[in-house]
């Protein structure tokens, strides 16, 4: 048998920053003063805070020596349902970093800033034509804050027809942020069950949608990893209640260039530029959450929007019904820049990207079907949910099945997630992994399953192979311990 | 989780559909969750009390217990006014796992109307109504 | 494309596996009339050099140090940042990973991010610090939700010397909630003037920036007793300009219950304002309010030293609609790069580096007031202050953009009460010369 990637290795310990070093050093070459020093009155001055005074070396080792307890994308494969942990590419580093941009301050006079105008105004072009959507605001910094621009934006239309409706539709297969980006905006979220064949059923939506719903919050693909196959119609059956439709984008890994928003009846949209375009999510990100929408919904974009006027591209505030701001200045502009940078180097290759992560999900659902149970049997999108039901007579869960994997020398898979299915695997490939990574993965887990019904302990016991085994997650909770 | 014969389910107190138990001290009801809810929720870590002098309904929300990953509300079985919470929960929630009758108590209130308590089920009621 | 691995035999094989004939069979769920009917309208793909020589051509055209010299903070700071931070940044290992769902695989986020909260907790002078928010004003704007919560009161007041930047997304996030947000007026110091504030039993929280929007240093310890005068009332100090705490008092020791602001000077490039830094602190009695993710100290099965990530039941992913905020994916990484910024400086280091800044910022206030400029706030500043130029500045300013220097920012279009006030900024690396000749062009 071919010799597993996951080992064991040379693991140092380090303390904390704080029992290291000695008092009078420091890791910081500080400059010189040339101006005459100005003391601050006495009255103002505290003592400083308590920070431990470390040479650059303590402070290179210590963290050097933390990032060989981490596990990232470019570790190994990272198969994180509906996280898309696609390979994150060099080059859009190195452009981020260019001085250019990343010196740039955000209140330049706009004729100093015309570069990173240009990024962000053609960034809009390219995710409007992929989305389908003519009109994006890259200002929400994550997946979340789009959503809450989205709800945000629902509101102000509303508000625009003198309506306060307070409630808002949300599919059991949604995203799980979606019920709270929906209550900071006052909409009560009204569960929608999905059908047996795992998707939105329009008499379902129709007994529900009414004249006080705003609307309804859609992922799609949704969180099964399925189409929602009869979107046009449920889109229709809102906008003639007068709601609207707003689709949680975190899935569109799998239809780009396959499928237009706008033609689905999609009003708002949000993007994860972390998961789709390939921007790294830095171990909790920073993220980048663009929300695109139709011409309707336009006026109500946050401001500043980015305008091409004669040759030149502009900031302007004027738009008189725009919801404000919900970033302090543009957004997260360093994601953004790795983004553009990711689609002009993939150009219309984007949709091949589609087709190989559905490729992907599609070679691991068929190829690990006669191990796991396969809740919903038909052909999925980006990313395949399966469950620990035939594992469970050998007294072993989803949660050893992952912690297993990880000796392995994969990351899981989402776990019991969605909700919708007790004991969930879900599995997202994406398109940067080989056939090879998935056969080794396939491989793993067949092993695992086999060790599940020899050695149950083995997954019980798991993970053997790391820095720490299982944490006393009860301990941490009861006794909050958050700083040190 | 543990089979129904595992758990404790004392004879002196009452049982609500909502899992509460009640147990009248002279004029007081005291109130606490069940051994079966305890057991159903896994490890407490976290209980939420009113404070003292709130009054509630019968039925109405007055608290939360919260394990790692899960947060249960907590209904009155019967209402009236707060007159003690304890206050050991808070520094010490697995109390209620592990003396759910006893040292993880929640609430002392004074009763708003004594026949509420005829709602309440009895050891064998509640049993029934568990194995549903 | 190098970042698809497929080969046409891959690509075969696995059709085949699949049972179905072409990439195109793998999408039949999509039903016909939804499918795409143009193809995408991109721009054809770049190589790597193709794209390095049109990304390079565009950041030339934004003006940054060394070629021009810029004189504007106003949120957004100009600080050295260590090699060291670049480079360990760039450890794939942290930017390359999720969220630590996996605790185990993710020790070396999870300890970076828990010294983060340490060392913010010890720079804000609270007990307790979440793992980041997403910037300054978005810090803002949950800090008063959550003293909302907390008090069940649906009044904030706001000082107009918060950030306007900030003020503006306080106003969006509170549009559909219904709380109204009060704002307190600016005094001839520069300072939030607060005489008129009544009824404070009526306010869930009064929230006030030090260093101000103007630069001004406010006076917290007398803001704060009037404040606590209604034992329910939460004091929230925000911040753009965290390494002021170097020098000054830190928000906690002055009564703060909240401190919120931008910690974007903390080692993080400007990055045309983001990724920022959303940093959270807060005491220790409020911390099962507190938005955002927490990481917390623990124990193995073996009983090593490990963290996760904790206090959980706050979230979105499970109280869901009551969750404390709907924040997932927060700033993780530029946290991780403000511990180690914060690691470098150390303690020694942070106090001379603050002092540095307010010298520097002393030296041109100075240097301005001596010819002839008006500073019309007499109140203390950190980095950065305050000057009113003569009635046609606007030409001089165009025309010293045009010799590669930005003289601060106009006051005007946020506080029309102010015409011809600028906001001018001076960090540690401001040279001398730098400041000699702005004064000189500004008089010439």
């Amino acid at each position: 048998m071919k010799e597993g990637v996951g080992t064991t290795g040379l693991i140092l310990n380090e303390p904390f920053l704080w029992e290291k070093g000695k008092k009078g050093r420091m890791g910081f070459s500080l400059p010189n003063n040339d101006v005459p020093s100005s003391p601050l009155v006495a009255e103002l001055l505290g003592e400083g805070p308590d920070f431990p005074d470390l040479s650059e070396v303590d402070v290179v080792r210590h963290y050097t020596r933390l990032s060989t307890w981490n596990f990232g994308v470019d570790s190994g494969m990272y198969p994180l349902g509906s996280c898309t942990m696609k390979y994150n590419p060099k080059t859009n580093e190195r452009q981020a970093s260019l001085p250019g941009l990343a010196q740039a301050h955000p209140l330049l006079p706009t004729e100093l800033a015309q570069g990173a105008l240009k990024i962000m105004f053609d960034l809009q072009e390219h995710l409007a034509e992929i989305t389908g959507l003519p009109a994006v605001s890259l200002q929400p910094a994550a997946g979340a804050q789009g959503e809450l621009t989205g709800m945000l934006l629902f509101y102000a239309f509303h508000m625009m027809n003198k309506e306060r409706r307070t409630k808002i539709l949300i599919p059991d297969t949604a995203h799980g942020t979606n019920p709270a980006s929906a209550a900071l905006c006052g909409f009560r979220s009204v569960p929608v069950a999905s059908n047996a064949q795992g998707v939105l059923a329009p008499d379902d939506v129709e007994a529900l949608m009414d004249e006080d719903t705003a609307g309804i919050m859609v992922t799609n693909p949704n969180t099964l990893g399925l189409f929602e196959e009869h979107i046009k119609q449920i889109s229709e059956i809102v906008h003639t209640k007068g709601g609207l439709v707003y689709a949680d984008g975190a899935n569109m890994n799998a239809v780009m260039g396959m499928v237009n928003m706008a033609d689905l009846g999609v009003d708002v949209l949000h993007l994860n530029l972390h998961k789709t375009f390939s921007t790294p999510h830095g171990g909790g990100g920073p993220g980048s959450g663009p929300v695109c929408v139709t011409k309707k919904l336009e006026p109500f974009l946050p401001v500043p929007r980015v305008m091409h006027v004669k040759n030149r591209y502009e900031l302007s505030y004027d738009f008189p019904e725009s919801i404000g701001k919900v970033h302090a200045f543009y957004g997260n502009f360093g994601i953004q820049i790795r983004a553009y940078s990711y689609i002009l180097s993939m150009g219309d290759q984007l949709k091949t990207a589609s087709q190989l992560a559905v490729l992907n999900a599609n070679y691991l659902k068929e190829s690990l079907r006669d191990i796991f149970h396969l809740p919903y049997d038909k052909p999925c999108m980006h990313e395949c949910v399966f469950t620990d039901k035939h594992q469970q007579a050998f007294k072993v869960s989803t949660l050893d099945i992952a912690k297993r994997l990880i000796d392995y020398g994969f990351h899981p898979p989402t776990i019991y997630f969605p909700l919708v299915v007790q004991g969930a695997l879900m599995m997202e490939p994406t398109e940067t992994e080989s056939k090879e990574n998935l056969d080794d993965f396939i491989e793993a887990l067949r092993q695992i399953v086999q060790e599940a019904k020899d050695n149950p302990e083995l997954l019980l016991q798991a993970p053997i192979k790391t820095k720490v085994r299982r944490l006393d997650e009860t301990m941490a909770a009861r006794k909050p311990c958050l700083a040190g | 989780m543990k089979e129904l014969s595992e758990l404790n389910f004392p004879d002196d107190v009452m049982y609500s559909d909502d899992h509460e138990w009640t147990k009248m001290e002279n004029d007081e009801a005291v109130i606490g969750i069940s051994d079966y809810a305890q057991d159903q929720l896994g490890d407490i870590v976290f209980v939420e009390l009113p404070q003292v002098g709130e009054t509630f309904e019968k039925g109405a929300e007055f608290g939360t217990v919260e394990s790692v990953k899960a947060v249960s509300e907590l209904f009155l079985p019967v209402g009236g006014e707060i007159i003690a919470v304890n206050d050991a929960l808070e520094d010490t929630p697995e109390l209620v796992n592990n003396e759910p009758y006893t040292g993880g108590w929640m609430l002392r209130i004074k009763l708003s109307d004594k026949s509420e308590l005829d709602q309440l089920m009895n050891k064998s009621a509640y049993l029934e109504s568990l194995k549903g | 494309m190098r970042y698809l691995p497929h080969t046409q035999e891959d690509i075969a094989d696995m059709l085949k596996t699949i049972g179905v004939d072409s990439l195109n069979d793998l999408f039949t769920t999509i039903p016909e009339d939804c499918r795409r009917k143009t193809d995408l309208k991109l721009p054809k793909a770049k190589t790597e050099w193709e794209l390095n020589h049109h990304m390079s051509g565009l950041a030339a055209q934004m003006a940054v140090c060394p070629d021009y010299t810029v004189f504007i903070g106003a949120g957004s700071y100009d600080h050295y940042i260590p090699e060291v931070v670049k480079q360990l940044l760039s450890r794939s290992e942290f930017y390359t990973a999720y969220t630590p769902y996996q605790p185990e695989m993710s020790q070396g986020t999870l300890q970076a991010i828990y010294e983060y909260q340490t060392l913010t907790t010890r720079l804000l002078g609270l007990d307790v610090a979440n793992a980041s928010m997403y910037d300054g004003a978005s810090s803002l704007a949950e800090a008063l939700l959550m003293s909302i919560r907390i008090t069940r009161r649906k009044k904030v007041a706001i000082s107009r010397l918060i950030h306007p930047l900030y003020r503006q997304v306080v106003r969006t996030y509170f549009a559909p909630t219904g709380f109204e947000v009060v704002e307190l007026p600016v005094s001839d110091s520069g300072q939030t003037d607060m005489t008129g504030l009544e009824d404070m039993e009526t306010f869930a929280c009064v929230a006030v920036q030090s260093p101000n929007y103007f630069g001004c240093i406010e006076n917290l310890a007398a803001f704060e007793e009037k404040i606590h005068s209604d034992s329910k009332t939460l004091f929230i100090v925000s911040f753009t300009e965290p390494l002021a705490y170097g020098v000054l008092k830190n928000p906690g020791s002055l009564g703060a219950d909240i401190a919120c602001g931008e910690g974007q000077s903390l080692g993080i490039p400007r990055s045309f304002g983001g990724p920022g830094l959303g940093m959270f602190a807060a005491k220790k009695g409020y911390m099962r309010n507190m938005p955002g993710r927490l990481v917390g100290q623990t124990l193995d099965i073996e009983g090593k030293r490990g963290f996760v990530l904790t206090l959980s039941t706050r979230e979105q992913h499970i109280r869901r609609e009551k969750a404390t905020s709907n924040i997932c994916s927060n700033q993780g990484l530029c946290a991780t790069a403000a511990a180690m910024y914060m690691a470098t400086l150390g303690g020694t280091g942070i106090r001379k580096l603050a002092a540095l800044n307010h010298d520097k910022a002393a030296y041109l206030q100075g240097l301005l007031k001596n010819a002839g400029f008006e500073i019309p706030f007499d109140t203390p500043v950190f980095n950065e202050f305050v000057v009113k130029f003569p009635k046609d500045f606007k030409k001089t300013y165009t025309n010293l953009l045009s010799k590669k220097i930005v003289p601060g920012l106009s006051l005007t279009p946020d506080y029309p009460e102010f015409p011809d006030h600028y906001l001018l900024c001076a960090t540690e690396t401001m040279d001398k010369a730098d400041m000699d000749l702005l004064v000189k062009e500004v008089t010439s």
